[in-house]
């Protein structure tokens, strides 16, 4: 009631129902892939809110400190504030730990989900046109979550993380001519400076999460602008989106999956100890601990390192030092490579249409084949970082190691990446649905060079529809419209997202959606749809299936019930929507 | 509008879900008693996720059984606007008084914006140190010099017979300990077995040789026993130290740089200078 009069008085002074109505009828294609990219998004509201809260106890200061609190070991001891201050906030700040801990296991989260999600839109190539402005908003979001990653990994001033700035010091400090310079600008003097805890304090919870904030923002409202890409499959076309609506369908899924973060998140930090830094103690600059390991999505940074030959050279005198390409160059062309990459897809594939469905993986085997050899690289630099730690569990001397992934960094992404490459090849030339069904000659095939073009520009800006069964049905609903899209052949009803004002606007949205298909006006709301497609009536069997005999004999019985009830209540659109596809597998 | 009767699956989902809820009810009320016990950060964290978990199982429940699930289609107007919309726009910005069209004004606005990006550069300059030693100078001088005591990690200056054979003993510059690029460690060595003569010469087989990684900086605080070498705890790379402390292993290309040093008049010992070169990672105009 109130909450009807308030929305009604916001209305009368902003008109906002033209907007909230098109914005809760927006449709979400339903794939799981898609949730990858709020997975991010929850992630790194989880960390503002838990970062906010460690704000208020954490004393960014390299000044001496006498800790004095329930830590025995450290019980008046003299360290650096900001030491002192996380000491105190995991040992005598109730629910301190807690809240640090959850913080920390969310920023692995938030960067692995980033992780997967730019994995997501690179093997679909979702960042083909439209989308190449998001894609680079995307990149660029990645560079500052690590970074920020970093940052926040190194003001407790502890022994590991001491030790991780001193490396990222050394290689800033190895970049030619300026290298030194960049690294004073940023540390206020030379490592270990005072200036460095309160300036790594104020990026970490200031600049780079505002512009997070803002490019987030950005990506997002270019995300409902440009809409939602989808996989191929029946009643899709570039020239719509199905799924399911964000009012009431997604607004629920989307809030189940934030709280099932923060579950997950909270339950990792009561439960799983990480960094517990009055073990590893101060930072102190002739102190070291090992084993070393950082966190992971800086271990290929680490890996790296470890793993570059002592390779070191001079120019006219002056030293170009070896982490210099590991370090330095090694990222700097991964993200160039990143930025650069739906400009030289399109430079190669001469593709400038627009898209909107997306591609399977295997469509686009020289895509998968890079991917997979990127993704293959980076991993082996991560499990690199561990060479010790393995060194030890295998008993194996570290060196040997060493050699081992020298050669498997470089030889096992040209492996796995032609793998992929022919494995996408012979998937897409043969028929095979899934790769269980490859077949020795599909294989054989893969092998042989290319006879297809690989521009595609020829082709047919939409496949032609006019599939026999198809068609639109448009019907008046008192002052209203709505219409729907159906195909006989397919047993495929397709509601549309919203109602439509007027007859013409319901045509002009079913025109734009399915060109080319044939409309009819019915007289009253169409008769129900046929009996489900198989695979609804699978999934049931089989969830009752697992629930066991007994339950499947009241099952049936239930069903033969719904089945009546159906039969009489012809026009409960919730009926319609369970006999439409509920998945959005790709087909 | 009403809604329809319930279905019998409506109405068990409903109990489900209110279940859900109550069960997440029940994680944020046990929160609350953790927390006002004294707080255990594993039932905190437990009872948290509870209450989160019931939330998401509820919202998760009502979505997939009492809203629809897909089915629906939304269209797509694509992204090539009407030519003539396009030339519309394009007609305002070319209209005579646009201001784009004012090319020297433009120009003169754009040398005024590009002084003042150039001047908001300026204040920069401060973030680099105060005092005004050039960075690449800072990296090479250290608080080393000569007449400096070497003192251990307490403070106590040492003598020769402090460093016993075959153990690493940290060392730190008299008055200045915590520098970041000062420490340094004195081992006891027979002179026999180098293969190479230490950089900063030896008392006797007693040398000093900087702490960092001539690869990134880390102390390399591994002492193998009997091996002469160092090794570094960050990418393993290890020093002979029989050999000049040269690298023998590992990522780093560079000897550890050597202190050259003494015994003072008051018997402890001193330096006779700084490092034989800048201690810790190479950069662009390392000697
Ligand atoms: C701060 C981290 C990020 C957040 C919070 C975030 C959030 C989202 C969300 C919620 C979506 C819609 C759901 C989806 O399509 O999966 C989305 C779409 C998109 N994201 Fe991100 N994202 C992040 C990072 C990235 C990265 C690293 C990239 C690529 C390098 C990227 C590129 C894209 C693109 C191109 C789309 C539109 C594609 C489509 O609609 O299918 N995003 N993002
Ligand atoms: S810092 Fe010593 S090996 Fe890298």
């Amino acid at each position: 009631m109130i909450m009807d009069r308030l929305a009604r008085a916001l209305d009368d002074r902003l008109r906002l129902s033209p907007v909230t109505r098109r914005a809760l009828a927006k449709v979400f294609p339903d794939h799981w892939s898609f949730m990858l990219g709020e997975l991010a998004l929850y992630s790194f509201v989880a960390l503002i809110l838990t970062g906010v809260y460690l704000t208020f106890f954490f004393d960014a200061s390299s000044a001496d400190r006498v800790y004095q609190g329930s830590y025995a070991p450290l019980d008046g001891s003299t360290t650096s504030a900001a030491y002192a201050s996380v000491v105190r906030l995991s040992w005598d700040v109730r629910a301190g730990l807690l809240i640090r801990q959850t913080h920390h296991w969310a920023s692995l989260v938030f960067l692995a989900a980033i992780v997967l999600h730019l994995a997501r839109i690179f093997f679909t190539g979702a960042f083909r046109k439209p989308r190449e402005l998001n894609w680079l908003i995307g990149v660029t979001m990645l560079t500052l979550a690590l970074a920020n990653g970093f940052t926040g990994y190194s003001m407790p001033d502890d022994l590991l993380s001491g030790l991780g700035l001193r490396i990222i010091t050394s290689v800033v400090e190895s970049i030619p001519l300026v290298g030194t310079w960049l690294a004073a600008l940023a540390l206020g003097g030379e490592f270990p400076s005072d200036a460095m805890i309160p300036r790594m304090f104020v990026t970490h919870v200031l600049l780079v999460p505002a512009v997070l904030v803002a490019l987030i923002s950005l990506h997002l409202g270019i995300l409902v602008r440009q809409k939602h890409t989808q996989f191929p499959g029946p009643g899709r076309t570039e020239h719509n989106v199905v799924g399911s609506r964000l009012w009431p369908s997604y607004t629920l899924r989307s809030l189940a999956l934030f709280a099932w973060v923060l579950a997950v998140l909270f339950a990792l930090g009561g439960l799983a100890q990480i960094n517990p830094v009055w073990l590893y103690g101060p930072f102190e600059p002739a102190q070291s601990t090992s084993p070393a390991q950082p966190d992971w999505y800086v271990a290929w940074g680490d890996g790296a390192l470890r793993l570059f030959p002592p390779w070191e050279f001079r120019i006219g005198g002056y030293l170009v030092p070896a982490p210099f390409f590991p370090g330095v160059v090694l990222g700097g062309l991964a993200f160039l490579a990143l930025y650069l990459w739906p400009f030289a897809e399109r430079l190669r594939t001469r593709d400038r249409r627009q898209h909107h469905l997306l591609d399977r993986p295997r469509d686009h085997p020289v895509r998968i084949g890079v991917g997979v050899a990127a993704l293959t690289f980076f991993a082996v630099l991560v499990v690199a970082a561990g060479d010790d730690v393995l060194a030890r569990l295998l008993g194996v001397p570290v060196y040997d190691l060493l050699y081992l992934f020298r050669i498997l960094v470089l030889a096992l992404p040209i492996l796995t990446g032609a793998v992929a490459f022919l494995t996408a090849r012979a998937l897409r030339r043969g028929e095979a649905a899934s790769l269980g069904d490859l077949t020795r000659a599909d294989l054989r095939r893969a092998g042989r060079p290319s006879r297809r073009p690989s521009r595609r520009d020829d082709e047919p800006e939409t496949p032609a529809p006019d599939r026999p069964g198809e068609r639109i049905e448009l019907w008046p609903e008192g002052e209203v419209w709505r219409w729907r899209y159906r195909d006989e052949a397919r047993r495929l009803v397709l509601t549309a997202n919203r109602v439509a004002v007027s007859e013409e606007e319901a045509v002009e949205a079913a025109r734009l959606a399915y060109p080319g298909v044939d409309r009819v006006v019915v007289p009253g709301p169409p008769a129900p749809s046929p009996p489900g497609p198989v695979r609804a009536a699978l999934r049931r069997w089989g969830r009752a299936a697992a629930a066991g005999s007994l339950l499947v004999a009241a099952l049936v019985e239930r069903r033969r019930d719904r089945r009546r009830q159906r039969d009489g209540d012809e026009g409960d659109p919730r009926e319609k929507a369970d006999a439409a596809p509920r998945g959005g597998e790709p087909r | 509008m009403r809604r329809p009767t319930p279905s019998p699956a409506e109405e068990s989902a409903s109990r489900r879900i209110v279940g859900a809820f109550l069960v997440s009810a029940a994680g944020a009320v046990g929160f609350a008693v953790t927390y006002g016990l004294g707080g255990d950060t594993r039932w905190e964290g437990v009872c948290l996720a509870v209450a989160f978990a019931g939330l998401a199982v509820g919202l998760a429940v009502w979505a997939r059984r009492l809203v629809p699930v897909g089915g629906y289609v939304e269209e797509h107007e694509g992204f090539t606007p009407p030519p003539a919309e396009q030339a519309m726009t394009a007609a305002e910005f070319a209209a005579p008084d646009s201001p784009t069209r004012r090319y020297g004004l433009l120009a003169a606005l754009g040398f005024a914006l590009t002084a003042l990006g150039v001047a908001a550069l300026f204040p920069l300059r401060s973030l680099l140190p105060w005092d005004r030693v050039r960075p690449p100078r800072a990296l090479k001088d250290t608080p080393w010099g000569a007449g400096v005591r070497l003192v251990d990690g307490t403070g106590r200056p040492l003598r020769p017979d402090d460093v016993p054979a075959e153990t690493m003993v940290a060392v730190f510059p008299e008055g200045d300990p915590d520098a970041g690029d000062a420490p340094a460690f004195a081992v006891r060595l027979d002179p026999e077995r180098f293969s190479r003569p230490p950089a900063g010469g030896h008392l006797g087989g007693l040398v000093v040789w900087s702490m960092l990684c001539t690869h990134a900086g880390c102390p390399v605080r591994l002492y193998l026993k009997g091996t002469g070498r160092v090794l570094c705890p960050c990418h393993q790379s290890s020093f002979d130290l029989l050999a000049g402390a040269r690298a023998v292993a590992g990522p780093a290309a560079r000897p550890l740089p050597g202190l050259p040093i003494e015994v003072g008049p008051d018997g402890f010992l001193r330096a006779t200078g700084d490092f034989t070169a800048p201690p810790g990672a190479g950069f662009w105009s390392r000697p």
